[in-house]
């Protein structure tokens, strides 16, 4: 939570055109629809997707911590994501009262038998969706493997628990770089570490040492940093995507979840798997409909359901 | 009275000054915490900070400067620790007249100010591994979901929520949710809802006024906290109190501005908001009311504020008007 990077500036993107050839044979990729408006969510990806001949195949698991008799085992979704290289998850749930048994969550495992280790979120304002925060436009880069979220905990005696934040130099070292690279691909200026090295003296200052070091390796990146709090009062970030961070369980089957961000982060796998074009057109599709402001979810201030939300975006991807 | 660093001094004299005219029944008894090397050679708080928090058990501090290097503890960490401050409460509402993206705030943040990430035990393990524990105890965790109740109750506050993250942290933030459920069990007559940080921030960047006490463990509360006042106009603005077993302590949570030390410049409206809290934890509610109005309301007229209110007033300038407005609030 606290070890994050915050990369601003960027270019848009550059104009792009159709391949002059597709691409033989379609690309598989692995879609978990998570708990809650997940499924409901993906459907609407597939939609899309299929309206623009994107040429992907869906293998669909099901997993889920609060389902468990209808749920995949961790180890069939991995090996799927392994074969695929690449997929699409929606949010899995992870009950909050522990009874006891294993800490970590079917979220935490698949992260870490993958080595997910960078959660990447870009924050940009959407233009014509008008939120106290306007022209936004920044990245946040988490290491997502270890630090709070290692699941060591145990009680040490009754009413005292330990709870173990590693923070390692490798893991510190490869988030820093991967922001770096990032920065450089994505032709970003600035790279911010944020940290709580004031309170977390080793811990966070080992982190903080590390994107110091990898730093240096970047002389046209501008480098600094930022102690969490101080960077929270000053960004006020904020997120458009409601709902999306959990599974939204009581909208579920009423057709009113927002579509957007899991179209958005569907995008940025079609990119992730060079198929720019398609990732472009949808992506602008998308930002279309929220620019023309006539079909919105709840969330956003309208009344039209996700299969309007869908429907608009299909209907407006080749203009 | 801990004067404090930098623009301290003239602040707590601004302060000083107001609750003069307003007549309040507070004596004050300036203390200097400028640690002093004890015989075996180590730094530790002057003895007159012990002896007087004693007598009076109450205190307001202006910003401290921590000495950087050489394994200073940070003052206000001493300070925390020698008397058991252990909940941390931050009010956040909006001021009318200074602008910021957001109207109608009213919310207070209750921190856990003892435990959780600043237990302050750390090591490295091997080369390149480091260890942080984040401490949570049932003890501790029930001291501040009590407080927090209790805090809602004396001043008319309908729900308290819980700011936690025990789907990841279960043992350990299931541990203070476990705490916080057990004492709403005991305080029926005030609502009680539960929520993740994440959701938190979302939400309260979207729509702060969804939001009344909100109760946390220590680094969430840090974090928060500084981010609510950030929706009300900064740290200029947001007054502090610390409450603890023996005593408690007010305080402004911004820095000490040494750059316009001694110039007359500074803004003295976070201290004097934390003194109206101190003034209302002593009983001596309706000398808060008072000041607490004819500040706001200098404010509200936006004739005579300080620079980074947005106005060119000096610091004694604006005090002078306060202390004007004092005299004529009934």
């Amino acid at each position: 939570m606290v070890a994050c990077l915050i990369l601003r500036k960027a270019h848009f993107y550059e104009p792009i055109s159709e391949p002059v050839s597709h691409p033989e044979g379609n690309n598989t990729v692995t879609l978990v629809p998570g708990d809650g408006v997940g499924p409901e969510l993906m459907n609407s990806v597939q939609d899309v997707f299929s309206a623009a001949g994107v040429p992907v195949d869906f293998e669909e698991i099901f997993i889920s911590e609060i389902q468990p008799g209808q749920s995949a085992t961790v180890q069939t979704v991995v090996e799927s994501f392994r074969r695929n290289g690449v997929g699409l998850k929606g949010i899995l749930t992870s009950p909050s009262t522990y009874k006891g048994g294993v800490l970590r969550t079917v979220n935490m495992k698949i992260r870490r038998e993958l080595d997910l280790f960078a959660n990447v979120v870009r924050v940009k304002s959407l233009p014509g969706f008008h939120t106290r925060h306007n022209n936004l436009d920044f990245v946040i880069i988490r290491e997502q493997t270890e630090g709070e979220y290692s699941a060591l905990e145990h009680e040490s005696v009754s009413g005292v628990v330990e709870c173990l934040k590693i923070i390692t130099r490798a893991n510190s070292m490869r988030i820093a770089k991967f922001a770096f690279d990032y920065a450089m691909r994505h032709h970003r200026k600035k790279v911010t570490a944020v940290h709580k090295a004031n309170i977390m003296k080793l811990g966070d200052g080992l982190f903080l040492a590390c994107c110091e070091e990898v730093s240096k390796m970047y002389p046209t990146i501008k480098y600094e940093n930022m102690i969490i709090d101080n960077c929270c009062m000053q960004v006020h970030c904020v997120n458009y995507i409601s709902g999306a961070r959990h599974s939204f369980a009581e909208a579920v089957g009423k057709n009113i979840a927002n579509p957007t961000a899991s179209l958005l982060s569907a995008c940025n796998m079609l990119k992730h798997i060079h198929l720019e074009y398609h990732s472009r057109i949808i992506h602008d599709a998308v930002l279309r409909v929220i620019k023309s402001g006539k079909v919105r979810t709840k969330d956003m201030g309208g009344h039209n359901t996700t299969s309007d939300f869908t429907q608009a975006v299909i209907s407006s991807l080749h203009h | 009275m801990i004067p404090g660093d930098g623009i301290g001094p003239e602040i707590s004299q601004a302060v000083k000054e107001i609750f003069a005219s307003a007549g309040a029944p507070v004596e004050w008894e300036d203390v200097d915490v400028t640690p002093v090397k004890g015989p075996d050679g180590v730094f530790r708080l002057p003895q007159k900070i012990f002896d007087s928090m004693a007598e009076t058990r109450i205190g307001l501090k202006g910003p401290l400067a921590t000495p950087i290097g050489k394994g200073h503890q940070s003052l206000n960490l001493a300070l925390r620790k020698s008397f058991n401050l252990y909940a941390n409460v931050r009010p956040c509402k909006s001021i009318e007249g200074f602008k910021t993206p957001y109207d109608d705030v009213n919310l207070i943040t209750i921190r856990e100010n003892t435990e959780g990430e600043y237990s302050g035990i750390e090591h490295k393990i091997v080369d390149g591994v480091v260890q942080s524990i984040k401490l949570i105890t049932e003890n501790a965790s029930r001291r501040v979901a009590e407080y927090a109740f209790k805090y809602a109750r004396e001043n008319n506050r309908s729900t308290v929520t819980v700011v936690h993250k025990a789907n990841i942290m279960r043992m350990s933030d299931g541990l203070f949710l476990k705490c916080c459920r057990e004492v709403a069990n005991k305080n029926k007559d005030i609502r009680f809802t539960e929520s993740y940080l994440d959701t938190v921030c979302l939400n309260m960047v979207q729509d702060p006024t969804q939001f009344d006490v909100l109760v946390m463990p220590n680094l969430y509360g840090d974090i928060l906290s500084d981010l609510c006042a950030g929706l009300i106009g900064g740290l200029g603005v947001t007054p502090s109190g610390n409450i603890g077993e023996d005593g408690a302590i007010f305080e402004s949570v911004h820095g000490t501005a040494p750059d316009i030390a001694g110039q007359d410049k500074a803004n003295p409206t976070a201290l004097l908001l934390s003194a109206v809290m101190m003034l209302r934890h002593m009983g001596l509610g309706d000398y808060g009311r008072r000041i607490e109005k004819a500040a706001l309301d200098t404010v509200k007229d936006g004739k005579v504020l300080t620079a980074d209110l947005g106005g060119n007033a000096t610091c004694s300038a604006y005090t002078k008007e306060i202390c004007a407005r004092v005299q004529n609030t009934p």
